[in-house]
């Protein structure tokens, strides 16, 4: 236990800052994720064939190429390309991203994909009558979709969002190429100084199943609040 | 206004320019003791911590050393994630060709260790080879060394010296294994799925002080050929436009800021604290 | 972009596929039965099924990564592992590789087949027992055919995931496509281009096996 002692000879406070880490940039990469996901769900939805061919690209590649290999592309391209942006207005000094953003922008994408699916699922099945009804009654398109479908979207996804979560989080494990300290990064720094790799890294599993646990029964009891009245 | 402190939040998250043009980043692992490594507060230490601090103190810059992974080092370095590398690093041809390098600033002795018993331990060898200088002696000793690992599981960090060392074919075809860190070669070392290992032998006797785990060096120290002349800091290919100037810039600074540093025994004051010998060159 | 160093590293990395390859097949295969007998410890509501249940908990839980390390490093400071015939397997980096990743495909396939299970509808059993088969032949012939039907479609998803998984192979020394792409970067250091040619081979797979499962989807369909 003197390995999880606080302070400066036990890894304990180390380990609790970095399961708080792995909290804020999995919410973040979440949030992140909804953001694509409501830019990407429409062009899906979309008559318009190269919309369409925009948001199947994104979804197909991010789903069928490997995490790892999607962060370290974002980690080695982003600035680059942000940069290469800035070029062009005239902006030639460094611009840093810092590791927190890049390690939640990367996952970002990656539960964008999965989160855009959700979406596309959830509206889908949602009664074509009421997009004709609220046609009728003259709403306009952009009233439409944000007061009548998308709140129906939100409820109707909850249970497969839930699973978009567990990949979120279980995915910020591999983010520590960013150099970002969270769970895995820290039980990898804490294996390799203190020798003993079997400990760490089971406390780590104790901790993301910890994590995984207390997140379901939030979930679930959001999913009872929404679901009132149905 | 609530959409303008968003905005202004989001600016200063994202943003961070690098305008002040003396004040420079250095990367280094964290995870290659006694070269540099991490204690259990998430600090880094080790030689070219403490080393890279004094340069820039003579160099008048103000520093900041941040940490990054082995693997990533150079192309980070490119992409101006920071300014110098001080990572243990072996001035070589092969990254010579992506980055310059300052002048040396101590020499990285490699060594193959073993965990005790094994039978490569009796391995006969002068006691350190020069690559550079070949000659009857080094030809012998390789040929033994060849001989002792044939069929043998060595393993090496990589992207190192030690790993394109053990593929040039100098000890013949061994099986090879590559790690992400020097942590985890020691690990697979001592629990037996390495035969031998390859790496600076400061990186085993710290581990082995450490750990207590029985590993020994064997055969002879190796330098010179693949194993690069010395370790330097590793700085940015400039072009002609501003940025290229400054890199230049700090390339001269800090070969300054060395030979200053080893004239006045700081190098070697440094290499002593965390080497326990004077490896300054 | 450094175009030669993406036609020059193509067939590289093409020759860690049949690595990729290997690791998926040997994980889907081991997977597929542990999957099964968990799932069958499922179905009654015993003492068994909540350690099935915990198993199938504790796999889906933790990323593949920390299980993969826990196996790899961490087993290897087990005594009763090291010191006896076990570490004949645990020792080889491919086999701890392939336990943890049968491991984890077997925890999400026993999920896939309890509820398919669950689905099936007691009027087959009916059936069958009308006309004098027995209660194993039932389970045999009937209910796990089915059962694998109805599971093609989330399975073909998991098999996706797992070629994905196997790419973490390359944090335990092993030469998958993930693995030469960051054996390639570590001498020439230029990243994109390589994890570019790298992605490109996986989407590829992940293409072949999506249409495979489609193919058998409509084939194994019963409104045809």
């Amino acid at each position: 236990m003197d390995l999880l002692a606080f302070g400066k000879t036990g890894w304990g406070d180390e380990l609790f800052v970095a399961a708080l880490m792995t909290i804020a940039v999995s919410i973040t990469a979440m949030l992140i994720g909804f953001i694509f996901a409501l830019i990407f769900t429409p062009l899906k939805l979309s008559k318009n064939k190269f919309l369409n061919l925009i948001a199947n690209s994104y979804t197909t590649v991010i789903r069928g190429v490997p995490e790892l290999l999607v962060i370290y592309l974002f980690f080695f391209g982003g600035s680059g390309a942000l940069m290469y942006v800035a070029s062009i207005f005239g902006y030639y000094e460094y611009i840093e991203i810092n590791a927190f953003i890049t390690g939640s922008v990367a996952i970002g994408i990656i539960s964008g994909a999965y989160s855009t699916e959700v979406f596309r699922g959830a509206i889908q099945s949602i009664d074509k009558g009421q997009f004709e009804a609220s046609k009728v009654l003259g709403f306009k398109k952009h009233i439409h979709f944000f007061k009548i479908i998308m709140p129906q979207m939100l409820r109707l996804s909850i249970p497969n969002l839930s699973n978009v979560w567990q990949i979120t989080l279980k995915d910020t494990s591999l983010i520590s190429v960013t150099g970002l300290v969270e769970i895995m990064r820290q039980s990898y720094i804490a294996a390799g100084s203190t020798r003993d790799p079997l400990f760490f890294y089971s406390f780590a599993a104790v901790l993301y199943l910890a994590l995984t646990f207390l997140s379901m029964q939030l979930i679930n009891r959001l999913e009872l609040k929404y679901n009132k009245g149905y | 206004m609530f959409k303008k402190t968003i905005l202004t939040i989001f600016t200063f998250l994202l943003l961070t320019a690098n305008v002040y043009a003396d004040k420079i980043k250095i990367g280094t692992e964290g995870a290659y003791p006694p070269w540099n490594s991490k204690d259990a507060s998430g600090n880094l230490n080790g030689f070219e911590v403490d080393l890279a601090n004094e340069l820039c103190k003579i160099m008048k810059h103000e520093c900041t050393i941040v940490e990054q992974d082995w693997d990533g080092m150079i192309p980070a370095l490119v992409m101006r994630k920071f300014d110098a590398i001080m990572a243990g690093m072996s001035i070589t041809d092969e990254r010579m060709k992506t980055i310059n390098f300052s002048q040396g600033y101590a020499d990285e002795v490699a060594s193959l260790a073993v965990m005790k018993g094994s039978d490569l331990e009796g391995m006969s060898t002068p006691e350190g080879i020069n690559l550079n200088l070949g000659g009857g002696d080094v030809d012998k000793a390789l040929k033994t060394i060849t001989g002792a690992l044939s069929g043998k599981t060595v393993c090496t960090q990589i992207g190192t010296i030690h790993q394109n060392f053990l593929e040039s074919g100098d000890v013949g075809k061994v099986d090879l294994r590559t790690y992400k860190t020097q942590d985890e070669v020691n690990l697979d070392l001592s629990n037996g799925r390495c035969d031998a290992a390859l790496a600076a032998a400061v990186a085993f006797t710290d581990y082995a002080d450490k750990s207590g785990e029985a590993v020994v060096l064997v055969g002879p120290t190796f330098s010179g050929g693949a194993f690069g002349n010395g370790v330097g800091v590793g700085i940015r290919k400039g072009g002609d436009d501003a940025i290229g100037k400054r890199d230049a810039k700090l390339l001269k600074d800090f070969n300054k800021a060395i030979n200053k540093a080893r004239k006045d025994g700081t190098i070697s004051k440094l290499a002593i604290k965390w080497f326990g010998f004077d490896a300054s060159m | 972009m450094d175009i030669d160093l993406i036609i020059t590293s193509f067939p590289k990395l093409l020759g860690g596929a049949l690595i990729t390859l290997k690791l998926l097949f040997a994980s889907m295969f081991f997977g597929i039965f542990i999957g099964l007998f968990f799932a069958i410890l499922r179905i009654r509501n015993n003492f068994l099924s909540k350690i099935a249940y915990a198993y199938s908990y504790i796999f889906r839980g933790t990323p593949l990564l920390v299980q993969i390390f826990i196996i790899y490093y961490g087993f290897a400071e087990i005594d009763l592992i090291r010191k006896t015939f076990l570490w004949e397997a645990f020792k080889e980096p491919y086999w701890c590789a392939i336990i943890a990743f049968a491991l984890n495909t077997g925890a999400y396939t026993s999920e896939i087949l309890r509820s398919a299970f669950e689905t099936i509808k007691i009027g087959y059993i009916e059936a069958g027992k009308s006309l004098g088969i027995s209660k194993k032949l039932i389970f045999y012939k009937i209910q796990i055919p089915i059962a694998i039907k109805q599971s093609l479609p989330a399975y073909g998803n998991e098999i996706i995931l797992m070629l994905k998984g196997t790419s973490l192979a390359s944090t335990v020394t092993l030469m998958d496509i993930t693995g030469i792409a960051k054996y390639i970067i570590s001498t020439t250091f230029k990243p994109i281009e390589v994890f570019i040619v790298a992605g490109s081979i996986y989407l590829f797979m992940t293409f072949i096996i999506h249409n495979v499962i489609k193919f058998l989807e409509k084939k194994y369909s019963f409104n045809n």
